[in-house]
């Protein structure tokens, strides 16, 4: 198994810290015989994949929104919340039972509420993602220790050696974004591609704050950023490294590294060449003097212009005023100076916010731009969410706006969260493009490479993956009074009842003429009479 | 005759078409007392993209028109205005028709009898009630369906008038096909033209059950052919629950000026079966104990049945109310024997002016929230329940009169008062 540790500095003052764990096995699921040779494979997932015919999953939480314009991209994007994306083998015949099994056994082994994925927040895309995907995405998952234990517990060395160790929960979660994920999919052994084996890829990726933690002075070291330090490297991983990300530093003018190491590497990641200084943990030499020592004492000279930025950007917004109708802004940023390229936007909106897809209107630069490919499945109420993809073609240095009328629906009184001010959360929309690239991209997949570098294959030399997530939204419905079930029944039957009741009257009763009754007195007197066998007054 | 109508038409299209031009017409399409999610003009438009795009219009939950009306509306999206004024027109046409031939000859007691002239123009003042009646106007200029349902509706009735049988039973069917609730016409419908062909009602004649099955055997007749006709249209059966099993069902709890978005919103879920099926047997409930009240007065059937249909409904709108009370002139002799008049149209004005301002209130200001609302629904129903039971008392009151006088006395000779027992 291969372990990594990739650190960069980022321009707005923050560090960027991704770890990647990867396994291999090697097993045939075609044959129909038990498997039960697990080796460092957990043997949670393993079972998972067997027994519901899993051709391919990932999994993540994430806590935070990641800001690209400031950050740059991240190796592994992940939106807010919790997202799960299963492919299913071809022989599968019930996905929507199987899915929703699979996400209560998923739930169990990562100890997370996934078990409110259900038919209305579950979406099959046809474009955006690999064929036969079924997908979801949910937000507002509060990942908490209780999501980092049972990840840690599918490592192979668990959490008692190697890069796993600085791996502290506290620490982990006071940070500016958080996110975790598990890959699982089949890959190549070779370049002909007869054989696969499954590969495991576990990601950490956090986002250090200086400020928020307190750091004074400008310096890191991986004790302060985890409160933690390497005791031995893990016996069972075959490499072991950390990569510092120097290529800021070229003159070494921006921060230097202690203990300085010769090892240098390149490598070509998101279509930019970035040079990183590499400590290799099974060396025994880099280890001891490591374990306590690594500084980077970093000083931020505010150099965000020679920050390469991202070429493609995403924002997100709900615009209109009322809870009765709305708006949804999606704005994307081509920031290629004379590229224009075609971006897949995949947007899964929940039901209870009534898309109106004849209102949707895509612009470039202030003139119209038509989608060249729209997939549109409306909602069914309460059965399935809005699915819309689209591809854009996003004209060179310039902003792309798309923007859908929606309605707010009145939900039944159950159906609303114990919190129904708060709002209702829609999923982030995806967006993914082969962006151009100016390095040429490294297409040669057998050679070994670092993990982060390689988790999507490039096809092609001049372009590169890229999916950016956007922000989640937060939107108010319009509410019913909770507290008045009763009396709503009651006023309402009242009403009705008023309508039955004069009908009745009139339909029953006759006219008459009326003889006016006699006073009190008489009255009485009548009866006396009567008694007597006197006729009445 | 045709002067003042010509002139009340022509006033009436062009404040409608001052209204289309201006920017209230955005305004007004939005309203959710002129538009329900059954007859809102946007979610035809939205139907009509869905078909562009090449996904059924039935598979969502946005659109719930039926086929026909898609392929109306298709050919004649760029017309829609015009074609809302045109079934106005239509409807007027066939109001005052119909208001013409209305009247049988009363009894004796002068008085009560309508003169001629009082006659002559009360197809006017129906087309006036029902042209200039703001609901219309609103209804009209926010392009809701709920004006076609009006004109077919207004056609049965004319071709029920002249005593056209085949036709009557056709412009029921589609107007039922449109929406369920119109099928409780065929009652007044069939002793209609059972009155105006001297069968008399009566369970043990053979020719009045024969006219039964006829009159039946065409509606459902054609009632099948226009379903079989939107099957083919667009090839699939998806349109009956996104159609007839939406207006039963009442999945979407926009609110309205009905009863029954705010009573499914607060529903305990156990109960929600039993609450719908109790509303929705309501609206057809009323027909058979009316029917045998006035089967001597079919037309007066008529009209307490729409009104019954308008305000117990699932999805109600100011159009439907601006149906039944374009009636309101064809008794305009029963004002005498009106004794809430003045009370319920109080009210009626009081709501509807609140009703935008309490929305306002909830939607966007944030300051009053749902309750406030459903309770000007609540007082606009009591209004109209008790309209129509008013219109109904004076109605039966009169029907007495004519049978035993006028002036009543009592027994001592001194001046009589009639009361329900």
């Amino acid at each position: 198994s291969l372990e990594e540790l990739v650190i960069r500095p980022l321009h707005s003052g923050d560090i960027y810290t991704s770890f990647q764990f990867r396994t291999l096995w090697e097993t045939d699921f075609t044959r129909e015989n038990k498997v039960s040779h697990y080796r460092l494979f957990p043997k949670s997932l393993g079972q998972v994949i067997s027994k519901f015919s899993v051709r391919e999953l990932h999994i993540s939480f994430t806590q935070g929104y990641w800001r690209t314009m400031q950050w740059g991209q991240p190796y592994l994007p992940s939106p807010p919340g919790a997202e799960l994306w299963v492919w299913f083998q071809d022989s599968l015949t019930d996905v929507d039972g199987t899915w929703k099994e699979l996400t209560n056994v998923l739930s169990g082994i990562f100890c997370a509420s996934l078990n409110f994925i259900d038919s209305t927040n579950t979406v099959q895309p046809s474009a955006s993602f690999k064929p036969l995907g079924i997908g979801n995405v949910t937000d507002h998952q509060i990942v908490c220790t209780e999501n980092l234990t049972p990840w840690k517990k599918l490592l192979p060395c668990g959490s008692k050696a190697g890069l796993a160790v600085l791996l502290k929960s506290e620490k982990l979660f006071h940070s500016s974004f958080h996110s975790q994920a598990v890959h699982i999919r089949p890959v190549c052994k070779d370049d002909q591609c007869k054989t696969t084996s499954w590969e495991l890829r576990q990601t950490l990726n956090v986002v250090f704050d200086l400020h928020n933690s307190g750091q004074g002075k400008n310096e890191w070291s991986l004790f302060k950023m985890f409160s933690r330090t390497l005791t031995e490297a893990c016996p069972v991983a075959s490499s072991s490294k950390i990569y510092i990300d120097i290529t800021d530093n070229s003159q070494g003018e921006q921060f230097e590294l202690s203990p300085a190491t010769p090892l240098l590497s390149q490598a070509v990641v998101l279509g930019d060449r970035r040079t990183f200084s590499v400590y290799d943990l099974t060396q025994q030499i880099t280890f001891g003097t490591i374990c306590n020592v690594l500084k980077l004492p970093v000083t931020y000279s505010a150099h965000a212009g020679d920050m390469l930025r991202p070429l493609l950007h995403a924002e997100r917004y709900v615009a209109g005023y009322g809870l009765q109708t709305g708006e949804i802004h999606t704005l994307m940023y081509n920031n290629h100076p004379y590229r224009s390229f075609p971006v897949l936007l995949l947007d899964s909106v929940p039901w209870y916010l009534r898309l109106y897809i004849h209102t949707l209107t895509v612009t470039s630069k202030g003139k119209d731009n038509k989608p060249s490919y729209i997939h549109y499945q409306p909602s069914k109420d309460r059965v399935r969410p809005h699915l819309l993809e689209m591809l854009v073609q996003l004209p060179p240095n310039s902003v792309t706006e798309v923007t859908l009328q929606f309605e707010r629906a009145l939900l039944k009184w159950t159906e609303y969260t114990p919190d129904p001010n708060h709002g209702f959360y829609v999923g982030s929309s995806v967006i993914s493009s082969l962006v151009p690239s100016i390095v040429a991209m490294d297409t040669n997949n057998s050679r070994e490479r670092p993990l982060f570098s390689s988790f999507f294959p490039s096809k092609e030399e001049s372009s590169y993956f890229v999916r950016v997530y956007t922000e989640p939204l937060l939107v108010n419905l319009p509410t019913p009074d909770f507290s008045m079930p009763y009396n709503v029944i009651c006023l309402t039957c009242t009403v009705v009842a008023v309508g039955y009741g004069s009908l009745y009257n009139l339909l029953t009763r006759s006219f008459q003429i009326e003889e006016p009754s006699p006073g009190l007195a008489k009255r009485i007197a009548n009866i006396i009479r009567k008694m007597r066998g006197v006729p009445p007054l | 005759m045709a002067a003042p109508l010509t002139l009340l038409l022509l006033v009436a299209v062009t404040v409608r078409a001052a209204l289309f031009r201006s920017s209230l017409s955005e305004l007004i399409s939005e309203r959710v007392e002129v538009v329900s999610p059954l007859t809102a003009w946007k979610r035809v438009i939205e139907g009509l993209a869905l078909l562009d795009l090449g996904v059924s219009p039935y598979s969502g939950d946005v659109f719930h028109e039926t086929p026909l009306t898609i392929y109306l509306f298709h050919f004649l999206v760029d017309y829609a205005e015009v074609t809302f004024m045109v079934s106005v027109k239509k409807n007027v046409f066939r109001k005052q028709k119909f208001a013409l031939e209305a009247d049988r000859y009363p009894l004796d007691c002068l008085e009560l009898i309508r003169s001629p002239k009082e006659m002559y123009y009360i197809p006017l003042k129906v087309a006036m009630f029902y042209l200039l009646n703001p609901f219309t106007i609103l209804s009209c200029v926010a392009k809701s369906t709920c004006g076609l349902n009006n004109a077919i509706i207004a056609l049965f009735i004319l071709s029920t008038i002249k005593g056209n049988v085949l036709l009557s039973a056709i412009f029921l069917s589609l107007a039922t096909y449109q929406s369920i609730y119109p099928l409780t016409l065929c009652a007044p419908a069939l002793l209609y033209l059972m009155q105006r062909q001297y069968i008399p009602v009566n369970f043990r004649r053979a020719s009045f059950w024969w006219f039964i099955v006829q009159y039946a055997f065409m509606y459902l007749g054609s009632l099948f052919v226009i379903i079989c006709l939107s099957f083919f249209l667009l090839g699939s059966w998806d349109y009956l629950p996104s159609v007839y099993g939406f207006i039963l069902s009442v999945p979407d709890l926009t609110p309205n000026i009905g009863l029954f978005w705010y009573f499914f919103a607060e529903m305990f879920e156990h109960f929600r079966l039993f609450f719908l099926c109790v509303f929705q047997i309501n609206v057809f409930f009323y027909t058979i104990p009316l029917s045998i009240k006035l089967k001597e007065h079919p037309v007066f059937l008529i009209f307490m049945q729409l009104a019954v249909i308008s305000i117990f409904k699932s999805y109600p709108t100011v159009g439907d109310i601006s149906l039944y009370m374009a009636f309101l002139p064809v008794w305009s002799h029963l004002h005498r024997f009106l004794r809430n008049i003045f009370l319920v149209s109080c009210v009626l004005l009081a709501c509807s002016a609140l009703f935008p301002v309490l929305w306002h209130l909830w939607i966007y200001a944030g300051s009053a929230n749902s309750n406030f609302y459903y309770a000007i629904t609540l007082l606009f129903n009591v209004a109209q329940i008790l309209l129509v039971s008013d219109y109904f008392y004076a109605f039966l009151r009169r029907e007495h009169h004519l049978t035993y006088g006028l002036y009543l006395k009592r027994k001592d000779g001194s001046e009589a008062t009639l009361v329900l027992k």
